[in-house]
């Protein structure tokens, strides 16, 4: 530390004057709480009861605070590492960018809202139903566009129609089929969103050399439909896998034409029974359950980079500044590429800032409680317990146990403590230069 | 701190103004480096700012649709139907007690936690920057050395400490908490910041006769202003934010908004037509401080993340 100056002639009291408020409120509400939960955190559930370090002893015998401590060391090592890569990522390339503020405004702005808050975004992305999380909407997207959807989940044939299951969801006729009797294949239950657009069914007529027939939805709006019947206003149902089997084997395939008619060759369906497989109906792909018990620590870590990677960007942003222009300039003059120059030279000059950026993170993520808190649903606390909301649980929460919580809190003091120690030291550096 | 002010604003980048360009900053190489990869890099970055907008968009949209609406289909389809968006929610928010008393209370702990701890740590700054007494290097490495108590070690004792002189469940409790756990790092920055005042002019105001207080309120608050400005920016919104010292101390009947909020999560779902308003709202007072106030706050919060 630095020796400044001193005003000479004020007297000690008047000194007491201005540190008693912070001195006072410091001592109460700050210095006397560690005193007191590391005393506390020696006794049981009662406080009655001297237990020694029995308390410590459950934080890695007790199921719940494990997983807590689990998850808190995949926090660490990610929530940290990855705001930080992001951040690097974005500083260095936002660095010649004409519109760089604004983009770093946009990724830095979630450091202005609470954890709440976000909590509450995070929880709408994750939303199961991908028809309101926006998670699952572009992940069912993404897998429907290589996988092709079912044409009509949950369609079935009308009853008494000479349809049969046949096992595994599928559909096939009792009778055989011959080229010159067009077959009605008529379904019902489909949802109303699958024939919207639906052109009307046509019947099919006797072609020579085909097996021919419709699929459509037998049921007429308003009712006054006749089962088994193509009538007028009643829909076609397209895009529909048609297959002919014979002795187990699939012949011949075909699917069904805008007005819900099919053709299969004579030569291979004549006398086959047709089988509407069961990929036709299968339940829409669903999406991933984002907030079920197996993701959801990623999916909060997810949302915490999202707040915090900004900051990162602006810190390693602030240190770029400082790296010698000169310096980049003669590497690319001599040769270097970008990436060599990245990693040559950027990468090792930032490296102070990386490890501050990193050390501030951990400290931070090692307390984390607001987003999971708000995040988790019920069904799935447990797996995404840490240790700041198994505290809250154990100190406020159903079964209280202020032993317990106490050591919690202790323990968490300590895990801090070497994290802030390189930290300060960094500061007291910085000062001295 | 000096290197990192107006980080978002000046990088060396893109307005880099004319100092750069004459001396190292847009050389001929950078430029044409610039040039050449400039559309595959400028594209990535929308792309990238876009998917960072979009949760917030997506519960903006929300907020912005009948409660039916919101029910079947997702925010997105306001891009195909724009006369679907609505008032109706906020307006509904607007008349719900709960959600506005609740901000009312937020306003109430934050403004005081804010202002207690520029005054209280502006002094203690100032007394161990300039004044005279024994042991304080000491006492101040004792402060600074707080800044590692987590609030969480706090929890418990301060509620006893509370239940027992009847500040547990009040405003007054919260402020107090607030402020405490708000001191190392004031103490720290503002010691810091009055540390660099010239000593002449201190000198010189007591010559002039002014005694200990007047030199303090007349000379070093105002010099101390920019590091006021973020240290009480940044304390407002962590104040402002909070939610889990006001879930413990707060009291329960009229919650600040992250509680009364908080507590309409657990039926999420049902519920995203109070929600999703209720969190913009909450949102607002933050959003303007930070726009307002950019420069201040990344300072402020470079320096006090570590908290």
């Amino acid at each position: 530390m630095r020796k400044r100056g001193r005003l000479g002639g004020t007297r000690p009291w008047i000194a007491a004057v201005f540190l008693l408020p912070a001195l006072v409120l410091l001592g109460a509400l700050v210095a006397y709480p560690v005193v007191f939960s590391v005393y506390r955190s020696l006794f049981d559930a009662s406080g009655d009861g001297f237990v020694g370090l029995g308390n410590y002893g459950e934080l890695f015998s007790d199921d719940g605070i494990r997983t807590a401590l689990k998850n808190n060391v995949v926090w660490v090592v990610v929530a940290p590492s990855v705001s930080t890569a992001l951040g690097l990522i974005f500083a260095v390339l936002t660095e010649r960018v004409r519109w760089g503020t604004a983009f770093k405004l946009v990724v830095f702005m979630p450091m202005a809202i609470s954890m709440l808050a976000a909590g509450i975004i995070f929880r709408l992305v994750y939303d199961q139903d991908p028809e309101r999380g926006v998670a699952n909407a572009v992940w069912v997207g993404v897998h429907d566009t290589f996988a092709d959807p079912a044409p009509f989940p949950g369609a079935k044939p009308r009853p008494r129609a000479d349809l049969g299951r046949s096992g595994g969801g599928a559909f096939m006729t009792r009778s055989a089929v011959r080229a010159a009797d067009p077959v009605r294949l008529p379904l019902v239950a489909v949802r109303q969103e699958d024939v919207r657009d639906a052109r009307r069914a046509a019947p099919a007529g006797p072609r020579p050399g085909a097996v021919t027939g419709t699929v459509w939805l037998d049921f007429t709006r308003g009712g006054g439909g006749r089962p088994d019947v193509i009538d007028g206003g009643e829909k076609a149902l397209a895009g529909l896998t048609v297959e002919a089997v014979k002795d187990g084997r699939v012949v011949a395939s075909a699917e069904t034409a805008a007005d819900g008619t099919f053709a299969l060759p004579a030569g291979k369906a004549e006398g086959a029974r047709l089988r509407l497989p069961a990929g036709n109906f299968a339940a829409p792909y669903n999406g991933v359950d984002w907030l079920g018990p197996m993701l959801v620590t990623p999916a909060i870590i997810g949302s915490y980079v999202w707040m915090w990677a900004g900051f990162a960007m602006v810190l390693i942003a602030a240190g770029l500044a400082g790296v010698p222009r000169e310096l980049l300039e003669a590497a690319r003059v001599d040769g270097a590429g970008e990436w060599q120059v990245f990693r040559r030279i950027t990468v090792p000059l930032l490296a102070p800032v990386l490890v501050v950026v990193l050390v501030t993170l951990m400290i931070n993520v090692l307390k984390i409680f607001d987003l999971v808190y708000i995040i988790a649903p019920g069904s799935s606390v447990r797996s995404a317990n840490v240790l700041a909301l198994q505290l809250f649980q154990s100190s406020f929460g159903t079964d209280v146990d202020e032993g317990l919580g106490s050591a919690i809190a202790v323990f968490l003091l300590l895990l801090v403590l070497p994290v802030m120690y390189v930290n300060l030291r960094r500061i007291r550096k910085e000062r001295r230069r | 701190m000096t290197t990192v002010r107006g980080a978002l604003r000046g990088g060396r980048g893109g307005r880099g103004v004319g100092a750069g360009r004459g001396s190292a900053g847009g050389s001929l190489v950078s430029r044409v480096a610039a040039r050449t990869g400039g559309g595959a890099l400028r594209v990535f970055l929308i792309l990238v700012a876009l998917f960072w907008l979009m949760p917030s968009v997506g519960l903006l949209l929300s907020s912005l649709r009948s409660p039916q609406r919101i029910g079947e289909s997702g925010w997105w389809r306001v891009f195909g139907e724009p006369a679907q968006i609505t008032w109706d929610n906020y307006s509904e928010l607007l008349g719900n007690e709960k959600v506005m008393g609740s901000l009312l209370t937020t306003a109430a702990i934050t403004v005081p936690a804010t202002v207690l701890v520029v005054v209280i740590g502006s002094l203690a700054g100032y007394a161990f920057a300039w004044l005279d007494f024994p042991g304080r290097d000491g006492w101040f490495l004792v402060v600074v050395g707080l800044l590692v108590v987590p609030v969480q070690v706090a929890l418990i004792p301060v509620a006893k400490l509370f239940g027992a002189v009847g500040l547990f469940e009040t405003t007054a409790g919260v402020v107090l908490f607030h402020t405490a756990f708000g001191l190392p790092f004031a103490v720290f920055l503002l010691r810091n910041f009055f540390a660099e005042i010239p000593r002449e002019l201190l000198e010189a105001a007591r010559l002039d006769g002014a005694g200990e207080l007047r030199l303090f309120s007349r000379v070093v608050m105002p010099l101390g202003g920019p590091a006021i400005a973020s240290l009480g920016i940044f304390q407002f919104l962590w104040v402002w934010n909070d939610m889990l010292i006001a879930l413990i101390f707060a009291d329960s009947g009229s919650p600040p908004v992250t509680v009364a909020l908080q507590q309409e999560v657990r039926q999420f779902g049902s519920n995203i037509d109070v929600l999703a308003p209720g969190a913009f709202v909450s949102m607002v007072v933050p959003l303007i401080v930070f726009f307002a106030f950019q420069r201040q706050f990344v300072s402020g919060v470079m320096a006090g993340a570590v908290k």
